[in-house]
């Protein structure tokens, strides 16, 4: 019974731990800019299929994954110069309806140039399955969780301890007010996309050995990602991380103990209850508006 | 001169300059909606690249009876509701002679009720068995059903005594059109499913469901029914969590693309699978052995990728309708439908066609080959 309640668990935290990094990198632009970015599963995807790329040419594996981030970032800010900015001043709405766009117009673009196929790479260190108390995990989860770990503790430093960590969330709170201390809410914005882009691309190479990777891959992992940083209060790096795991860990004890068939149901029904009864998310801000 | 009086004149030359060269120089005109994008390419693609291929070699040698083909061809982007649009476009304006095409079992229904109003033959590659059963008067199809792949399946479980079986099936069309065909049929080769599971098709971890059916009571066989990617997870997640049970998957893995995404995992999985898979293999006797091979390197040498079953459904289609129009020896529509349903021992790359009025698709079990994976091959299962 220990044993398969963990297995449970541990597939729960691995898919989730994915989830999370897709719901990290809805955080960072919505704090940046408030739009939510459906093209983020874009973003992972291209962390993915970039790195294939790069492999399958000859490049070693970290430079492979090195330039597929650095790929994705360029890209990130591609789509602030020719897509969120020609649209200035248009509304949130708007703008959320363009990244929509966005996401399709990389989805196709990677169809042509790099195909329709489905690819992996080798995980980093083996894939012969860790034993714990009769339930497996495999070496790639630890890579993900790790990650993970480290990229919020990093975006935790960098938020609160450097200036344009600062700058970014000052634009979020006011954009105009931001403007009169001087910052470059332009810079912040570009920065916010390139740095998600680059988040989202690393989370798609860390996952690729487990769930694998092709051009339409972003679609479910958007979906779900932005389940979750909704169910952690949108823009909360950590209820990014914590909605993520939740979203996993409910939908394989959903299929281990109610039915498979249930499994995608869960997200969605618990964000309707959270909607109700916890509107800003498990850790958005408390805010009363003043009438 | 206006323009219609221009083409008018026109008109008037060509039947002035010779009747007789005009008409023999008129195209036989195919018609095909496939779904090379959305989430059906991986089979519309080889499908679309198969037709252009057959269609002008068939053209360099001469096309036929005398005729040159054209090929008409639309994109669905796997959405039936266009697949019917595009079908209508085909039969109104474009005025094809035959279709074929029809990538999934849903395009293929919305064209349907198109093919028998207008009357005018229509070869689907598509694997369901509502396309043909009841059957209807202008359709016919090349894969074999999901039906037969389970069919196949629990044979092979039968001969090896195994009778308790875990199910583990997508909740894509193919795989839950599978799983009603695995229930339906399980009861006729004395099985009992143990466990039903399933998994959307794009899932990227099945530990849990597996945990489920491993602890199932009495359990002697894994069979998983889905496509493309999700089975090779489902088959690391198998050696991940150690489970030795033998392993069996549907002709939807009939790929070597399988075989590398699933790694060192995928050995000893047993499924049932076209020919083309071992097309090197088959034994020199095989009356399929000439028309495989030859259609396994034309791809090969066209188009620097190796064939697929799928493509091999359409290069079928293709020519059981080239076949029924040489015999026919006509394009007139209803001599080409008794030509097709007259098909009989048709060698093609999925197996031997042998159609009859209560019978359009023209296969049976011995069209699928058990194989199973060996040291990163496919060979015959033993």
């Amino acid at each position: 019974m220990l044993s398969e309640f963990l297995q449970f668990l541990f597939s729960g935290v691995t898919v989730g731990a994915t989830y999370a990094l897709a719901a990290l990198g809805f955080t960072l632009i919505y704090n940046a800019s408030h739009v939510i970015n459906f093209a983020q599963g874009e973003f992972i995807m291209l962390g993915g299929m970039l790195t294939v790329a790069g492999v399958s040419a000859g490049l070693p594996l970290p430079v492979a994954i090195a330039l597929a981030i650095a790929a994705a970032a360029v890209v990130g800010m591609l789509v602030v110069r020719f897509a969120i900015q020609p649209a200035k001043g248009a509304d949130v709405v708007s703008l959320i309806i363009i990244t929509i766009g966005v996401s399709l117009v990389v989805r196709g673009l990677t169809q042509i140039s790099l195909g329709k196929g489905t690819h992996s790479f080798p995980a980093f260190s083996g894939s012969e399955p860790l034993h714990v108390l009769g339930a497996t995990l495999l070496p790639q989860s630890l890579w993900v969780l790790g990650v993970t770990a480290a990229v919020v503790a990093l975006l935790g430093w960098f938020f609160s301890r450097t200036l344009t960590g600062k700058a970014i969330l000052a634009t979020a709170y006011n954009r105009l007010a931001a403007q009169l201390v001087g910052i470059s809410t332009n810079k912040v914005l570009f920065l916010s996309f390139a740095l998600s882009a680059a988040l989202g691309a690393l989370g798609g190479v860390l996952v690729t050995p487990i769930t694998m990777t092709s051009a339409d891959v972003g679609i479910m992992l958007g979906l779900k990602g932005f389940v979750a940083a909704v169910l952690g209060g949108l823009g909360n790096g950590l209820g990014a991380v914590v909605g993520g795991l939740l979203v996993g860990v409910a939908e394989a004890m959903a299929a281990g103990y109610i039915s498979s068939a249930y499994k995608d149901a869960v997200p969605f029904v618990m964000i309707l209850f959270l909607l109700f009864f916890l509107p800003r998310g498990l850790f958005g801000a408390r805010v009363t508006e003043r009438v | 001169m206006n323009k219609r009086m221009t083409l008018k004149v026109l008109a008037g030359f060509v039947l002035v300059l010779g009747t007789g060269a005009a008409l023999a120089a008129d195209p036989i005109r195919i018609g095909s909606v496939l779904s090379v994008t959305g989430p059906a390419a991986f089979l519309g693609d080889p499908e679309l690249k198969t037709l252009q291929m057959v269609v002008e070699r068939i053209n360099k040698s001469g096309g036929v009876l005398g005729r040159q083909l054209e090929l008409v061809h639309y994109d669905d982007a796997t959405d039936a509701a266009k697949a019917n649009g595009f079908g209508k476009r085909l039969i109104e304006s474009d005025k094809v002679d035959i279709l074929v095409g029809g990538t999934t079992t849903g395009s293929t229904m919305s064209m349907v009720p198109l093919a028998e109003k207008a009357g005018i033959p229509f070869v689907s590659l598509a694997g369901g068995v509502p396309i043909i059963e009841p059957v209807k008067k202008w359709v016919f199809k090349t894969p074999h059903t999901d039906r037969m792949a389970a069919e196949k399946v629990f044979e092979d479980m039968k001969k090896k005594g195994i009778s308790k079986v875990g199910l583990l099936s997508e909740t894509s069309g193919f795989g839950a059109s599978g799983k009603k065909e695995t229930e339906a049929v399980a009861g006729k080769y004395g099985i009992t499913l143990v466990a039903n599971e399933t998994y959307g098709p794009k899932d990227s971890d099945m530990t849990a469901q597996l945990t489920k059916i491993k602890g199932a009571p009495g359990i002697q066989a894994l069979f998983v029914f889905g496509l493309g990617q999700g089975p090779a997870i489902v088959t690391k997640n198998v050696a991940q969590l150690g489970i030795t049970l033998p392993h069996y998957e549907s002709h939807g893995v009939a790929s070597d693309e399988f075989l590398k995404l699933a790694g060192k995992a995928s050995e000893g999985v047993r499924m049932p699978s076209p020919a083309l898979l071992v097309a090197d293999k088959l034994a020199a006797s095989d009356p399929i052995k000439k028309v495989v091979v030859a259609y396994a390197k034309d791809y090969k040498d066209r188009y620097k990728d190796d064939a697929s079953t799928f493509g091999g459904y359409a290069h079928d289609g293709l020519m059981l309708a080239v076949d029924a129009i040489k015999r026919a020896g006509t394009t007139d529509k209803e001599k080409v439908r008794e030509a097709l349903e007259a098909t009989k021992g048709f060698a093609a790359t999925t197996g031997v066609y042998s159609m009859s009025a209560t019978d359009h698709m023209g296969l049976d079990l011995s069209a699928f080959r058990m194989l199973e994976a060996k040291n990163g091959d496919w060979v015959f299962a033993k």
